[in-house]
């Protein structure tokens, strides 16, 4: 029988900060009898309750796992440091939300990582469910530590600590997981016996089945399987028809307060916009939309099974739904008049979108404006493949501000392949413009832009896989030559706000994304040495990361600003996301030479490999049907 | 051009309705700022016509009578609502109670005959320590005066906490019932321990469970709720 800690927890809970986090209890949790099931997992967001509990990846597989009878599956999520200090003094571990039940009595450790940083809070769960971090010295009685989300693509830096990665889409791989952990465990077998068979059925990877050699010059020589059954390369899970998902059907909703207070319907998956730094277009291929008609009824059923205000239309690049059109203005006519706000983050920049905007709004409500044209200069929009002509982009904001809209957002990179300083000072001269031109279709001076850039890190699965990253040194340079290019004009600057990112955390986020198994030492030592929390400023520590690095002998730069030809072995090359490394480089060329590809869904395929490697294809509408009001019963 | 007014009248509220509800189990651990979400999104879920101010950002009218703080269980908070049609108070408890998250639970729900504010002017806490506090509590009650200080982001404020206190019972030798009177401002539960350390600071600092028992008129033995 496994306890509930929650009795010493509460002992504890009066003296850490925001305990409400801690205590689960949200509407639409699922609590499961413990002996009822055959397979358990604890499925964690290795991030803060606040930033963990909204992410949709998480709740549609605590879903989707829940619904199976035969399976149960509750969540934890990293705890702050004042809750570690009290964990670790009063012996508490890592606990599940919803029943308190220790981590480590699971059979499953699911964590989602959506961003490298999470690496070290990994470390810290691991350590305080009292599971070996090494896989290696785990035995029968320790959960298999699954990793899964986009940094699961080149799962290499945390082959140390995971016992296996799921690649892609997750809905029917943790279906098919869970079965072979249950037929495993029904025929008496142990943990060796449920890596191997998962190792062999491709469904997810396994490290410990597989071994790098390297060159003596440090790069990768192979990466061979260590037994004729397991494959040589593993491919990602993609899921065909999200109709028949609609998942989550019955969001969480928490007590505490988090970053999206709203509820989230996944409009589409995937994106073939083909805008070269984006790892989540290129990792998610091939596009595929949910009809309008499924999308009302999430929409409708989410606001019923939470008391959301608020519901947004989630995907890559919203506007591009096939549908869209129709979409907003058949929910803005359904939530005319009420209290209910839509709204559609992740937006391109043209006119269409102002329109649409607009629709939203009728309540009353306006979400902000956000734009991201990436790139300042027409040059280096050429080079990441973000078409979006100058004119265009003034002219958008100008009609935005025409509207009524008073603060528009403008996102940018800095650092980009070939990148030079005059590519970063144009976004000022961007921003003036977007304010003169606002100042004059509107008639205000009240109105005001916001520039906020960061330092781009190439990713795995990108063209720009090859590319040397910028150090933070010069990205902090141009920054700076950035902000005072905005400045330069008083009456304008003042209008216009500059938001920015420095470079060094890009370069260990750089470190994570593109490592190998060398990396894991590095993790390791920054988590011995207090390493927390590596996504937020106030915990983040860049010199830590380096005398690690350093510690253990680790080449910081080898590893970012290095540029990589095309017959190197990339650490992640066994794992298939469907493009062809082929196409990849060609891409990178094409990049080089300012050569811009389409998007597959408006002109003929470009042999990215996805949908032919994968058996998947492009999924658009327009769909049938309309969206109908909904009848109130009282 | 698009519209800057909001595409919806400011409908008056027809009716009051006045809850108690309990903040039980896990739910002690909600801040005001947890529970009043949770309470916003139960009503909407229940469907009840709330009543909205006016503006730009209209926002359901509740209004939360002295929340127990973080931490404080209780079985005695109020707040008050307008709906813009007439409901029947009873049908409205069910559907809330169903609505809501385990652990807060509505008590009941009439219609307003009064203002809330006048009718609570105590409460009655029950507060258990880890430890045998029998002496601590005998020195407290014993006596007349004991000043904590309250820091806030205004400064610092003197409570004369044993003064608001009356009927001090020990119904066992861990736990502590006490009526404190509400005041400018009202001691919490946690200032109640604070100053019984003053007098007794054997008494090891630890966190203890506070549940509010009963708010309402105070008299001799207790507190009487409005409804």
């Amino acid at each position: 029988m496994v306890q509930s800690v929650f009795a010493e927890l509460e002992r504890i809970l009066p003296l850490v900060r925001k305990p409400i986090q801690y205590v689960g209890g949200e509407l639409n949790a699922t609590v499961k009898p413990w002996d009822s099931v055959a397979v358990r997992w604890a499925l964690m967001y290795p991030d803060a309750y606040e930033i963990g509990l909204p992410n949709q990846g998480l709740q549609i597989l605590y879903e989707v796992l829940n619904e199976r009878n035969d399976v149960l599956a509750e969540r934890t999520y990293a705890v702050w440091p004042d809750m570690e200090a009290l964990m670790r003094e009063h012996s508490i571990p890592q606990f599940t939300v919803e029943s308190h039940r220790p981590v480590g009595a699971f059979d499953v450790l699911g964590v989602s990582f959506a961003t490298e940083l999470g690496y070290t809070n990994l470390l810290t769960a691991l350590d305080l469910a009292g599971i070996p971090l090494h896989a290696d010295d785990r035995g029968d009685g320790h959960p298999l530590v699954i990793a899964g989300g986009h940094a699961a693509f080149n799962p290499e830096p945390i082959a140390d600590f995971i016992d296996a990665a799921v690649v892609g889409d997750g809905e029917q791989a943790v279906l098919r997981l869970s079965d072979l952990i249950r037929d495993v465990k029904a025929a008496g077998g142990g943990r060796a016996d449920m890596l191997d068979a998962i190792a062999a059925s491709g469904v997810a990877y396994v490290p410990s089945r597989y071994e790098v050699t390297y060159l003596p010059d440090g790069r990768i020589r192979r990466v061979v399987p260590t037994s004729p059954e397991v494959p040589w390369r593993v491919s990602k899970h993609t899921v065909s028809d999200l109709d028949e998902w609609p998942y989550p059907k019955q969001p969480l909703v928490p007590l505490a307060e988090t970053v999206h207070e709203r509820a989230s319907v996944e409009i589409f998956r995937g994106c073939t916009r083909g805008c070269r730094f984006c790892q989540a277009g290129m990792i998610t291929r091939p596009v595929r939309e949910r009809s309008k008609t499924t999308v009302a009824d999430m929409v409708q059923t989410s606001l019923e099974a939470t008391g959301f205000e608020e519901v947004g239309l989630l995907s890559l690049s919203s506007a591009d739904h096939s549908d869209i059109a129709d979409l907003t203005k058949g929910l803005a006519d359904r939530y005319e008049g009420t209290n209910t706000g839509l709204s559609l983050p992740s937006t391109r920049v043209d006119a269409f979108n102002i329109d649409l905007a607009n629709e939203l709004a009728r309540n009353g409500r306006r979400s902000g404006l956000t734009f991201a044209p990436e790139g300042g200069s027409e040059r280096i929009r050429r080079v990441i493949n973000k078409m979006v002509g100058e004119d265009d982009l003034i002219r958008t904001v100008a009609a935005a501000y025409a509207a009524g809209w008073r603060q528009v957002k403008l996102y940018f990179m800095c650092g980009l392949p070939t990148e030079t300083d005059e590519d970063v000072l144009q976004i000022a001269r961007m921003a003036k413009e977007v304010i003169r031109t606002g100042r004059e279709v509107s008639g205000r001076r009240d109105i005001r832009c916001t520039v906020s850039i960061g330092g781009f890190v190439p990713k795995p699965h990108t063209p720009f896989q090859w590319a040397g990253q910028l150090g933070w040194a010069a990205t902090d340079a141009r920054l700076q030559m950035l902000r005072d290019e905005i400045r330069s004009d008083r009456d304008l600057g003042k209008a216009i706000g500059f938001r920015y990112h420095d470079g060094r955390p890009g370069i260990v986020e750089g470190l994570l994304a593109r490592g190998d198994r060398r990396i894991g030492a590095v993790i390791e030592q920054v988590w011995r040495d207090g390493g927390r929390f590596d996504g937020w400023s106030e915990y983040f520590s860049f010199d830590r990361w380096m005398a690690a690095a350093e510690r253990v002998g680790v080449d910081v730069d080898w590893y970012t600003t290095r540029e990589r030809d095309q017959a190197e072995v990339l650490p992640w090359d066994h794992i298939d996301s469907g493009l062809d490394k082929e196409w990849l480089w060609q891409d990178w060329q094409d990049s080089l030479d300012g050569v811009e590809v389409e998007d597959c869904r408006w002109s003929p395929c470009f042999d990215c490999g996805v949908c032919d490697q994968m058996g998947t294809r492009i999924q658009i509408g327009p769909s049938e049907g309309s969206i109908l009001p909904i009848v109130q019963v009282r | 051009m698009a519209r800057r007014t909001p595409n919806r009248e400011y409908v008056p509220p027809v009716q009051t309705l006045q809850v108690r509800y309990a903040k039980r189990g896990r739910m002690r651990f909600a801040s005001h700022r947890d529970f009043q979400r949770a309470w916003e999104r139960a009503l909407r879920r229940a469907r009840v016509p709330m009543a909205y101010s006016a503006g730009f950002s209209p926002h359901p009218k509740v209004a939360y009578a002295g929340a127990a703080p973080t931490g404080a269980a209780s079985e005695a908070e109020f707040l008050e609502i307008g709906v813009v049609r007439q409901v029947d108070p009873s049908v409205l408890r069910a559907e809330l109670d169903a609505a809501l998250p385990e652990g807060l639970d509505v008590v009941g729900i009439v219609e307003a005959a009064g203002p809330l504010g006048e009718a609570l002017r105590a409460s009655r806490w029950r507060i258990t320590w880890p430890v045998v506090v029998t002496e601590a509590v005998e020195a407290f009650a014993a006596a007349d005066s004991i000043c904590v200080e309250r820091v806030t982001k205004a400064g610092r404020r003197t409570i004369d906490v044993r003064a608001l206190c009356a009927d001090l019972v020990l119904v066992d030798p861990c736990t502590l019932e006490v009526t404190v009177a509400h005041a400018e401002p009202t001691p919490r539960p946690a200032e109640v321990v604070t100053a019984i350390r003053v007098v007794a600071p054997d008494v090891p600092d630890v966190p203890v469970v506070a549940t509010r028992l009963a708010q309402g008129r105070s008299f001799p033995g207790g507190v009487e709720p409005p409804f």
